[in-house]
This record gives C-alpha cells, structure tokens and sequence, in this order.
C-alpha cells in the first residue's frame, strides 16, 4: 500500500458517508433517517468538487488577463453536474416531509416499532 | 439492530479506504477527468456564446437538455406534494 | 398555520428586509453571465422573501398580499414559457436550444445564443420560484376546521 495519508480529504468525506449511512440504520425515528440520507448526499458533492480541482487554478469565469488557457481555470463539469443534484436532493427532501406528515396525521407518531404495531391491529 | 449496523459499517468505511490508493493525487493538472471535453469548454465558450461564465455556459447552451430535464424534476415534485397532503370530504 | 410573532422588532425588520432580498435575488439572475449564479440560484432566493413575510406576519396577512393559487399559476406559467422558448429554434431548421439559427437581421450568432441563454434563465427562475413555495405552502395549510 502506497502513502495513504496524501489522500487526506478523501479520507474525511468517506467518514461523512460512514455517519450519514449510520444515520440511516442504527436509528429508529423517521426524521432522523431523512437527516442521515441529507448527510449522505452532501458527502458526495464534496467527493465530486474534490476531484476536479488544479494546483494554481482560479474560479472558471473566463479573466481577459488571463487568458483561454484551460490550465489556469479549475474544471467547469464537476459543477454543473452537482447544480442539478442539489436541485434533486431539494425535491426529494420536500416530497419525503409531505410523506412524513401524512404518516403522522394517521398513526400519530413517528418511531418505526411503534408504527409497525399500530398497522397491525 | 444497532450492533449488527455498527459493524456493517465499519467493514464498508474500511474497503472504501483501501480503494483511495488507486486515485489521483488531489490537485494535479495533469488528472485525466480533466482532460478532453472540460479544455473544449473553456476555450471554445468565449467565441461561440459571449458568456465570460463557462458553467452557465455549458448548463443553458451545451447540455440544455439536463437543464430542461431537472426543471421537470422539480416541477413534478411540487405537483407531488399537492397530490399527497389533497383534502377530500370522505377521509379525515 | 402559523401565528403572528407578537414582537415589534421582528415587525420592523421583516418589512425592510423583503424588498431587498427580492432584490438580490433578480441581481443573481441577471448576472449569471459574469458572476457565480444563474436561473436555479436567483429562484431560490426570490422564493425566500416569500417564506420569510409568512413566517413573520402570520397567515391572514400574507395569504392577503400573495395569495398560494397565484404562487401555482406562477410556476406552471414559468415552465411551460421554458419549453416553449427552447422549441423555437427547431421550427427555423436547428437543434433544441441553438438560437443561432433565428433569422433576427442585425445580431451576429454570437449575440443571438447570448440573449437566448438570459431568456432561458429568467423563465428557470420564475419555474423555481413557484415549485418551491407551492411545498411550503402545502406543508403549512390549515388543516379544516
């Protein structure tokens, strides 16, 4: 194994992914699960954003100083890309309340064992 | 549940650790995620559209069709919500 | 259904602050071109000083100044314009979204993508805008008696 502690910030996004996926299975309130499934996807844009950045590199608006060089300017997908999955994260978390919401207005709580046996009577 | 999850986990942050030795180094310009369409972009933005901002460029002229595809995402989404939390006179 | 906050600094503060933030919000949108922003970003934040004069004023008085069936109308208005103005260019011979093709006299094709990609971004921002107050809208009503 080479020097892994040269990747340093890839090490501490995949600790995020490791609370958010904790969030997800090791706790029992509903809303709880949402804020794990939120810590998730945020872990993966900061991986995306991580991997197009450029030693020396500047904001990708083109400087008449500086040029049409591609190397003084960071890499412009990365970006355009998570522009559409923050929008997505958006939906799905509005979507994912209005379900919550309904849930509570019939069994009037929001722990999962209480709901399982509430269904079944 | 929370021990058998524990343990999961541990294992998945473990393997993922391992697979970072086989990425690039964080901040060499020579990557090859940088390579062949990004350089397209950057160069050719300012003399086909007149837009110094190369990522609005590329997100309503270049690749609209994600544009318009995201749009609908989030329009449906709304139209979800509408649907689900809808008043009618027979429930509660 | 939420109540009025009963405290005359937030009174004040939430009155001077709307304008401005509606104002803020169209500089984003315009200034895609230059700056860090564009159509999705400019949506979000106009969409903001609506929820920020619910939040602070109480239902009956913002339901009164902007009312939640003009926020749907709103955002289906803004969607539909989108896919009406990319369509355009297809009707003149080229692809979906290349406004080079429009036979406008003076404007070179340079300029003619330029003023198609501000067009375009206006009418994401106004689609955004309505999406999103029409959720937060749904998840506060009244619940009927």
């Amino acid at each position: 194994m080479t020097d892994i502690t040269i990747h340093y910030s890839y090490i501490i996004i995949i600790i995020l992914l490791a609370i958010g996926l904790y969030g997800m299975l090791g706790k029992r309130n509903l809303i709880k699960k949402c804020i794990g499934l939120t810590i998730f996807q945020t872990a993966i844009f900061l991986f995306f954003i991580e991997g197009g950045l450029k030693d020396g590199g500047t904001v990708p608006v083109i400087d008449p100083s500086l040029g049409v060089e591609a190397i003084n300017y960071i890499n412009p997908l990365p970006h355009v890309m998570i522009l559409t999955a923050i929008v997505v994260s958006t939906a799905t978390t509005g979507v994912a309340m209005a379900l919550l919401l309904k849930i509570y207005r019939k069994y009037n709580s929001l722990e999962e064992d209480v709901i399982m046996e509430r269904m079944k009577e | 549940m929370k021990n058998f999850a524990k343990i999961v986990i541990a294992a998945f942050a473990a393997i993922l650790i391992y697979a970072t030795s086989g990425l690039p180094i964080p901040g060499d310009p020579e990557a090859p995620v940088s390579g062949h369409i990004s350089e397209f972009y950057i160069e050719n933005s300012m003399e086909d559209t007149n837009t110094p901002n190369v990522v609005t460029s590329v997100l309503a002229d270049y690749r609209g069709f994600d544009t318009m595809g995201e749009t609908l995402v989030i329009f449906t989404a709304s139209l979800a919500c509408m649907l689900i939390l809808i008043k009618r006179s027979a429930d509660d | 259904m939420i109540k009025r906050y009963n405290s005359i600094i937030v009174d004040v503060t939430c009155r001077i602050m709307v304008p401005f933030i509606q104002l803020f919000g169209l500089y984003v949108i315009f200034h895609g071109h230059y700056s860090p922003g564009g159509g999705f970003q400019g949506g979000v934040l106009l969409a903001t000083s609506i929820i920020v004069h619910r939040l602070c004023m109480g239902y009956k008085e913002s339901y009164a100044k902007f009312p939640p069936q003009r926020a749907y109308m709103i955002g289906a208005i803004g969607m539909f314009l989108f896919v009406l103005t990319a369509l355009t260019p297809v009707f003149f011979g080229g692809a979906f979204l290349d406004f080079s093709f429009l036979p406008i006299p003076r404007l070179e094709p340079a300029e003619l993508r330029y003023y198609g990609i501000l067009i375009a971004e206006i009418w994401i921002g106004i689609a955004v805008f309505g999406s999103l107050l029409v959720i937060f809208d749904k998840l506060t009503e009244r619940r009927g008696g």
